[in-house]
């Protein structure tokens, strides 16, 4: 009897680290700041939560495709991938390195794997200043190479982090994975269930899932999540090359789109389809 | 939150250190590395308060059946008894590859 194929690997199912080391090419994944320098949080042993050695951000240089890469990988499963102090200067320090490599016409690739709620709450303000670090970043970066982010599941990309998606080159995306500023429960919680009821998953993921998010040009592509996908998707993201005008950067495209509508209206997700059905928009 | 530390007599240094598991609920991140002395030292931090004898238990089991020199760190999310075992367990694994 043959030993059976091997069962395809679910992207979702494995850690930050196992992500970024299934992601880039065979041997050459090489952690920066890793799990042993001990760089955790100072701040959440203070208020009674267990940290983690690596902040829950997993920092690392490789190859893609034999190109020189750096991924920033969030932890999702440490306290909701939720961008501290340190886990922010992490990533932000990295893009920063990778701003000064591409400037020195050394260009590294950036890949994020967000899986994320945004800001941490237990640090508040630096998670914030660490965030817009990271926008500045990345804006900074993508006009040298592309910035390409990855919203996998299960937890999503959310908050300060799904700006910072926004203003990635590419964006990839599966079925399970979600984008949006606020979540469904802080929107639910915040403006009451008659506008959002975050249980109904349907209503959810039509919502902000990875399907619609590419049907409406806010993502650009929708993969299956399994290893070979997602890392095939990378790959072809920076074959590609930078879009003609960045997302961020189309703000009369946008502006056009919300003031076609009507605030009243109850729109569901396959509404806003046809209405924000992707165009292109010079990418 | 609480933090325990436990220290047992042991002879044979690690090979190699290593770094298993996530501080995710329900599971716990293993750090092994040498240990300059002849002790196994382990610092667990877990989010599980009052839970000290089980921890004991778990880690005599274990260092009675595998003589490690090592430091241990522990960062714990409210792991059970048998998933601490088998992320020791798949730590002393990776660090003898």
């Amino acid at each position: 009897m043959t030993a059976p194929a091997l069962a395809r690997t679910r992207f979702t199912e494995l850690s930050a680290r196992e992500r970024t080391i299934a992601l880039l090419d065979p041997g050459s994944f090489r952690e920066l700041i890793g799990p042993f320098e001990r760089l955790e949080s100072p701040h959440l042993e203070p208020q009674g939560v267990v940290p983690a050695c690596d902040d829950g951000v997993v920092v690392a240089r490789g190859e893609l495709d034999g190109e020189r890469a750096v991924v920033l990988a969030v932890e999702g499963l440490f306290q909701g991938g939720g961008i501290g102090e340190v886990s922010g200067a992490k990533m932000a320090g990295a893009l920063e390195l990778a701003l000064r490599d591409a400037e020195r016409g050394h260009p590294v690739y950036p890949v994020l794997l967000l899986e994320t709620g945004g800001i941490r709450l237990q640090e508040a303000n630096l998670g914030l200043l660490a965030i817009a670090e990271i926008h500045a970043a990345i804006v900074a970066l993508r006009s040298h190479v592309p910035v390409v982010g990855v919203v996998a599941g299960m937890v999503g990309c959310f908050g300060g982090m799904a700006i910072a998606a926004g203003l990635c080159s590419h964006v990839i995306m599966t079925r399970e994975g979600r984008l949006g500023l606020n979540g469904p429960q802080v929107i639910e919680q915040e403006a009451g269930v008659a506008e959002l009821d975050s249980e109904d998953r349907r209503l959810v993921w039509e919502t902000i899932g990875g399907e619609q998010r590419v049907a409406t040009g806010m993502a650009d592509a929708l993969v299956e999540d399994e290893v070979g996908a997602i890392a095939g998707a990378v790959r072809t993201a920076f074959d590609a090359g930078p879009p003609v005008v960045h997302r961020s950067s189309q703000v009369e495209r946008y502006e056009a789109r919300l003031a076609g509508m009507d605030p009243l209206d109850q729109l569901d997700g396959p509404a806003l389809r046809a209405l924000w059905r992707d165009d292109g928009g010079g990418r | 939150m609480e933090t325990l530390t436990f220290d047992y007599p042991a002879s044979q240094p690690v090979s190699r250190r290593a770094h298993v598991g996530v501080v995710g609920s329900g599971d716990l991140e293993v750090l092994l590395e040498r240990s300059l002395d002849q002790q196994a030292h382990i610092t667990v931090r877990t989010s599980a308060d009052g839970f000290g004898e089980i921890w004991e238990a778990v880690l005599d089991r274990f260092f009675a059946r595998n003589d490690l020199a090592a430091v241990v760190r522990i960062n714990d999310s409210g792991a059970t008894p048998g998933t601490v075992a088998l992320r020791l367990a798949q730590a002393v694994e990776e660090s003898q590859l």
